[in-house]
């Protein structure tokens, strides 16, 4: 066993040994990780029995698993006995009186991303009143969910309200022993979102359009699960483009999305968590596993992330091919600046016959900035006819910063179609003064080549949030040449 | 309107050009002809702004301004426009896309209203027509894919779109079918006008069979050898560089 492995057990049971105890009526426990404190946020959330279960059982096997270290990415060592793993929602009386009292710089990147007044007091944690636009908006859009059985909610209140379908789905796309982080997620997530499209429904608006502004704060164990039954479909919108800040550095949230026959679910994620300062200060650590089961015939999964923020993302949203003639798709932005580490992409396993996989990655570095693509298409040995269509493509601006491809590749079927592309191009100075001799400026020039560099992507995403992404982009670029 | 006095230039300490004068007025056209490899293109991209050309000495006045401390994108929008010899491909930006941010660049410099894409639309339909430019090249990534001519014809599309004070047309005629050149040909006589002027850089006396210059200037190893009118292209023609040259000497 290694070390690391057995000091966190050393710490496990001290303070085991200590008789840490639970006091129901705290809001907070602790720092550090122990059965207890799982017991703790399980009972705090007034769960069910067989819930407790599942966190500790994925406790103890997380106890037993290293951190990874394959990807291409440098920290220091995360201490997992530092961290608070429960803290309840504080309350919006602590916050900002006003917007007087925010970061200005917060406020100055708000106006650049052109996000409106009302929304920014949100934002950025300003007590509001409860008689607001955006509550009775999102009350009159639950309403219509409902009225097609449609559920969502958070995860806490699908624990509560529909037991019976989180527990058939919980963990059956990436199951607790998935990964370091998973299990980790599994043991002390605190919340999330939850949906459940019922058979034949078309979910009429994007989910969490609405939404997305309440649940800025989300908190550092995230979990969402996504149910689309028979011939369903759904558009679920995450993140959001104004820059996040969260006292918590590491967050590792795990995502699972299922799509029964004939169901299509896409997934559209802006991550713009705070990157850290020039010198790689701060920043947030962005964990994630996200995964989707196509475990229906004629099913679809499609991901779209465009990831500006994070110091390090770590991140593969995958699609498993269980249905015939099923489908998943990827498309990328991943964006590196300042001292930030990217290292993203893709696992696509076809199962099923006549699968069909997408994977369109666009990495763009500036600055110091480190991009890696990590793919994998795995097609299984009854997976007749499964195609897929692979192109990474990395733009680099300036000399300092640097792109990276790990592509594998796995075919156990002759029949299966596999095509794989990938460049690497510099913003050139020649494309930059043919830009500026036209008129316009040098920021201007960077912007038109990197958002027609991400056309591709940009298309994948739902009209407003793709509007939203690219002014994003111009945002995080802003500095980066000059 | 431009005034280029004893100019020396070079990249990475090779002198390319080796003491310049010229002077453009307004309404004049300028033909600069000259061997391969002479500094034709230096002098263009010197005067739009190229920053990896280093000028030694020398200087460039642009309407009494002082041209050389001006950045790329200040002079475009003060009226400079130059047709790449190899115009830039780049990739997943729409041809019009590009066009229209340039130009509501300058206009904003000039402190005009921008234009919305509809009215950009418009505006650029008679453009269009008078170079004969097919409305699928305006969709298209930025001469991506763009055959040779069509590049070509895309640079006067695009000078006709931000009607410029100082053209400098480098090479514009190369690669030009028959038909092609006398459409580009008069999509430059069209825009010319008394207040604006036009320096083209040719190796064909062709080109100026249908944009007639007020001036020729033979441009050898750095240096303007002769200068004379429209008869000195078709000498040029006839006899070749290495006699102009001798004559010079
Ligand atoms: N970026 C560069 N690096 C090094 N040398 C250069 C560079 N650009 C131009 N030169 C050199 O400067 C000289 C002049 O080049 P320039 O392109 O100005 O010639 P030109 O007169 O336009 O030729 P052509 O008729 O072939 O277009 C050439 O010897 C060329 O090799
Ligand atoms: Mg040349």
């Amino acid at each position: 066993m290694n070390s690391e492995t057995e000091m966190l057990r050393e710490y496990a049971e001290r303070d085991y040994q200590f008789g840490f105890v639970t006091d129901v009526e705290t809001d907070t426990v602790p720092a550090g990780l122990s059965e207890d404190v799982i017991r703790f946020i399980s009972k705090r959330k007034h769960e069910p029995k067989w819930l407790t279960t599942w966190r500790l059982e994925a406790y103890r096997h997380w106890l037993t698993m290293e951190e990874p270290h394959w990807a291409n990415i440098e920290y220091d060592p995360i201490n997992y006995q530092d961290i608070v793993y429960y803290s309840a929602p504080k309350s919006s009386a602590d916050g900002p009186k006003s917007l007087d009292d925010v970061d200005p710089e917060l406020i100055a990147t708000y106006e650049k991303l052109g996000i409106p007044l009302h929304e920014r007091e949100k934002l950025a944690g300003v007590a509001v009143d409860a008689v607001f636009d955006s509550v009775s908006v999102a009350t009159t859009f639950k309403d219509q969910l409902a009225a097609q059985g449609i559920i969502f909610c958070s995860f806490s209140e699908a624990v509560q309200e529909h037991p019976e379908l989180v527990r058939k789905y919980l963990g059956s796309v990436v199951p607790r022993s998935d990964n370091f982080f998973a299990a980790l997620n599994s043991a002390v997530f605190t919340d999330g979102s939850f949906a459940y499209i019922p058979k034949g429904v078309q979910c009429p608006l994007e989910l969490s359009t609405y939404f997305r502004i309440n649940a800025a704060k989300t908190g550092q164990f995230e979990r969402t699960l996504i149910i689309a039954d028979e011939g369903s479909c759904v558009s679920y919108l995450e993140g959001c483009t104004a820059p996040m800040r969260d006292e918590n550095q590491l967050h590792a949230a795990v995502v699972e999305l299922v799509a029964l026959n004939d169901a299509n679910i896409k997934y559209s994620t802006v991550q713009n968590w705070y990157p850290g300062n020039e010198d790689g200060v701060g920043g947030i650590f962005n964990f994630v596993t996200k995964r989707g089961a196509c475990r229906g015939s004629n099913s679809r999964i499609s991901w779209t992330q465009v990831e500006t923020g994070s110091a390090i993302t770590w991140k593969y949203p995958s699609c498993i091919l269980q249905g015939d003639n099923s489908v998943g798709e990827f498309y990328s932005i991943a964006l590196s600046a300042k001292r930030q580490q990217a290292d993203t992409g893709t696992k696509m396993v076809h199962i099923g016959r006549n699968t069909r996989s997408t994977i369109i990655s666009k990495g763009i570095s500036a600055q110091w900035g480190q991009n890696s693509y990590r793919g994998q298409v795995k097609i299984l040995k009854k997976a007749e006819g499964a195609r897929n269509y692979s192109q990474c493509d990395s733009l680099l601006i300036g000399e300092q910063c640097g792109a990276h491809t790990f592509p594998c590749l796995d075919v156990q079927n002759s029949s299966a179609h596999v095509e794989h592309e990938a460049s690497t191009s510099k913003i050139g100075e020649d494309q930059l003064f043919y830009c500026q001799q036209r008129g316009n400026s040098l920021e201007d020039s960077i912007n038109l080549i990197v958002n027609g560099f991400c056309k591709e992507v940009f298309r994948e995403l739902p009209m407003e949030f793709a509007v939203e992404a690219q002014k994003l982009l111009e945002v995080s670029l802003e500095g980066s040449v000059g | 309107m431009l005034e280029i006095r004893n100019l020396k230039a070079g990249i990475d300490g090779k002198t390319i050009l080796k003491g310049i004068d010229l002077t453009v007025n307004a309404g004049e056209v300028h033909a600069i002809m000259g061997p391969n490899g002479s500094g034709k293109s230096t002098l263009a991209q010197i005067i739009a702004g190229r920053e990896q050309f280093e000028v030694s000495s020398g200087s460039v006045k642009y309407d009494e301004k002082d041209l050389l401390e001006l950045a790329p994108e200040e002079r475009a929008c003060a009226g400079i426009f130059m047709a790449f010899q190899y115009p830039v491909e780049i990739p997943g930006v729409s041809n019009s896309y590009f066009l229209r941010s340039a130009l509501n660049s300058q206009r904003r410099a000039r402190g005009e209203q921008e234009l919305d894409a509809f009215e950009f639309l418009t505006f650029i339909q008679e453009r269009m027509a008078l170079l004969n430019l097919h409305e699928e090249l305006l969709n298209r990534p930025v001469n991506e894919g763009f055959s040779g001519g069509e590049k070509k014809r895309n640079e006067i599309f695009q000078m006709a779109v931000l009607e410029p004070q100082l053209a400098v047309l480098d090479e514009t005629d190369s690669g030009l079918d028959i038909d092609a050149l006398r459409v580009v040909a008069s999509g430059i006589n069209s825009l010319r006008r008394e207040d604006n002027a036009t320096i083209v850089v040719t190796h064909y006396q062709r080109l100026l069979n249908y944009v007639v210059p007020d001036f020729v200037h033979v441009l050898v190893d750095g240096r303007i050898v002769r200068s004379g009118d429209q008869q000195l292209a078709l000498d040029l023609e006839e006899h070749g560089y290495d006699h102009i040259i001798a004559q010079a000497a």
